[in-house]
């Protein structure tokens, strides 16, 4: 465990009610999870692809599921946890539109962060050289970058609302500054913010699951 | 690792038969009883103060007590030895490990080989016909009677590891944590018909002469050994198997008869042959019976997550290898999808390896790293040193 800890989950740590119930889609070796433990006591599961992070999971002792967050989340039940967490991987899911809305079944709120298209830099980058933006939050050139859905702020709020979901809170994320909490409609914050991190939730509460009976999966 | 060091020729710390009085028959999920009932088993390790560090393991179809011990008719080192042992996932230095032979078997537990009490003679076909959960209630028995109020651990692979899920169904209140390495909630259709050509085989050997054959002094060899090496295919993959004999032969050129022309002939014959010095034909009919008969669905209205619901302060752990088609990863992925659905808290690795089904007992360093890892933080969790 590093000392420092990094600006996204020191804001996912102030976000999560303790005791809670959360899944951590993309929990990689289990640090965040770890921390939530730690220092919320939740209930954590982890969904992991990498066998290296599967093992090193494992060894932290969290619960933690080798899978794919495109193809998996199917294994979870309704409302089986308070929080689902997917850190700066929406873009590089095949159907961001499907996930999200799987993460807001299985969970009651989900807590998404996301890199912003629309940040300054990035506009720079394509408006001055013409070229594929290469900037702290996208660091990897066009033909390696895992991130094949790309989004602007704007963008991702059209998306909770045409989802119906409500955005309880959202914070612009840099790294080595901490998080500063943003109105993500207001159009400046489309140029100003390099990360975004959204707490959402439905505005129509699903039914939460009697407690996981079974006949979730007949 | 290197393969085989005999380091656990010493740590066998107890075992033998435990025979249960007149008074303490087993019922079986068939109705009958079985009485009386003896279970041979072996212990490395010893019972902490607060009888905590109980793990049991359980065995395979052919597999027996010999978790760690050489085993007396072989010689070879036991089955697990590469994975129970000081500084191996399961420790006798601080756990205390049983494996006990199912019922069923032939290695000193009662099976169709013991004398039936009201004949006089051995059961033979006249044994009841037993199942996972019949196995799982004898070890219940045992454990109660060594002692031991909780289970730190139940880990099995294959057939134990569906031991260890019929544990978890039954008696979660006695379980800290579940290993299942292999396995599956049920037998597919595709199990079913490989058991069912195995049996054929036994029962088509005149030696086998209706179940009876111990009174005759004969052995339904031959069959026996076909069951083995049709089984034993399974076990492997078929990267495995073009691995170690492609169509390498065993000597220089064909015989242009029916001679093991090939390695792999040879070595499957090998396999049948050496089967059939230290397992019984009838044991063999009843175990693939108990797994044929195996639905842990079937036993809860047909959801499989009904199984778990009462097991939710129990940590699981499920396993599966990539180049298993016996067991195949979807089966395991089933049983971590009931283990949530049931509210459970559910680890799930698939440890890629091109070995197959047998990657369970093999050297397997992503297996040893991924079982050491989970047993390493329950028994932190558990409070053990």
């Amino acid at each position: 465990m590093t000392t420092t800890i990094r600006e996204d989950f020191a804001e996912i740590l102030k976000l999560v009610r303790p005791s809670a119930r959360v899944l951590d889609v993309g929990c990689g070796e289990g640090e965040l999870l770890e921390l939530l433990t730690r220092e919320k006591g939740v209930d954590g599961q982890g969904l992991e692809i990498s066998p290296e992070g599967v093992a090193a999971c494992l060894g932290r002792g969290l619960a933690v599921v080798q899978g794919d967050g495109d193809r998996d989340l199917d294994h979870f039940p309704t409302q089986a946890f308070d929080y689902a967490i997917l850190s700066k991987t929406l873009q590089q899911m095949r159907e961001p539109k499907h996930v999200l809305s799987e993460l807001l079944r299985i969970a009651g709120q989900a807590v998404v962060s996301v890199p912003n298209f629309g940040h300054w830099k990035v506009r720079w980058a394509l408006l001055s050289r013409g070229r594929m933006p290469e900037t702290g939050a996208l660091p990897e050139p066009w033909y390696s970058t895992p991130n094949i859905h790309l989004c602007t702020l704007r963008d991702f709020v059209s998306l909770c609302d045409a989802l119906d979901l409500r955005i309880d809170a959202c914070a612009s994320l840099a790294e080595g500054r901490s998080a500063r909490p943003i109105d993500p409609r207001q159009p400046l914050e489309n140029w100003r913010a390099e990360t975004a991190l959204f707490l959402l939730s439905r505005k129509a509460e699903p039914q939460p699951a009697a407690a996981a009976r079974g006949g979730l999966f007949e | 690792m290197t393969a085989q060091v005999p380091i656990t020729a010493g740590i066998e710390t107890g075992g033998g038969a435990w025979r249960f009085p007149a008074d303490r028959p087993l019922p079986l999920d068939s109705g009958a009883t079985l009485c009386p009932l003896e279970i041979a088993y072996k212990t490395y390790g010893t019972l902490n103060a607060t009888r905590s560090n109980a793990i049991l393991v359980c065995h395979a179809l052919t597999g027996d007590q010999h978790l760690a011990s050489a085993h007396p008719i072989t010689g070879k080192p036991g089955w697990w030895d590469l994975y129970v042992g000081p500084g191996r996932p399961l420790d006798p230095e601080r756990h205390f490990i049983i494996c006990t032979n199912v019922v069923g078997g032939c290695m000193g537990t009662t099976g169709p080989a013991s004398l039936d009490p009201a004949t006089g003679e051995a059961y033979g076909l006249k044994f009841p016909v037993i199942t996972i959960g019949d196995m799982v209630r004898a070890q219940a028995m045992l454990i109660e009677a060594l002692g031991i109020p909780t289970l730190f651990a139940v880990v099995g692979g294959s057939m134990g590891g569906m031991q260890a899920l019929q544990w978890a169904a039954d008696y979660p209140e006695k379980l800290f944590s579940v290993v299942c390495i292999g396995a599956a909630a049920r037998h597919s259709a595709q199990n079913i018909a490989f058991h069912e050509v195995g049996r054929q085989a036994i029962m088509a050997d005149p030696n086998w002469c209706g179940g009876a054959y111990l009174k005759g002094g004969v052995r339904p060899e031959k069959g026996l050994a076909v069951a083995r090496m049709a089984a034993h295919i399974t076990y492997l993959s078929e990267a495995a198997l073009q691995r170690k004999f492609g169509r390498e032969l065993q000597r220089d050129g064909l015989s242009w008869g029916f001679d093991a022309d090939f390695q792999v002939e040879s070595y499957l014959r090998h396999q049948g042959a050496s089967f059939v010095d230290r397992f019984d034909a009838n044991s063999y009919l009843y175990i693939t019976r108990a797994l044929d008969y195996f639905d842990l669905a079937a036993q809860h209205g047909g959801v499989l997550a009904e199984a778990f619901v009462k097991a939710r302060n129990v940590k699981f752990c499920v396993l599966s290898f990539s180049s298993d088609w016996l067991y195949p990863t979807i089966e395991s992925r089933d049983i971590v999808r009931a283990l949530n659905g049931a509210g459970c808290r559910a680890s799930f690795a698939e440890i890629q390896t091109d070995k197959g089904h047998d990657a369970f007992f093999l050297e397997e360093p992503l297996l040893q790293q991924t079982l050491s890892g989970f047993m390493a933080a329950q028994a932190q969790a558990r409070g053990l040193a």
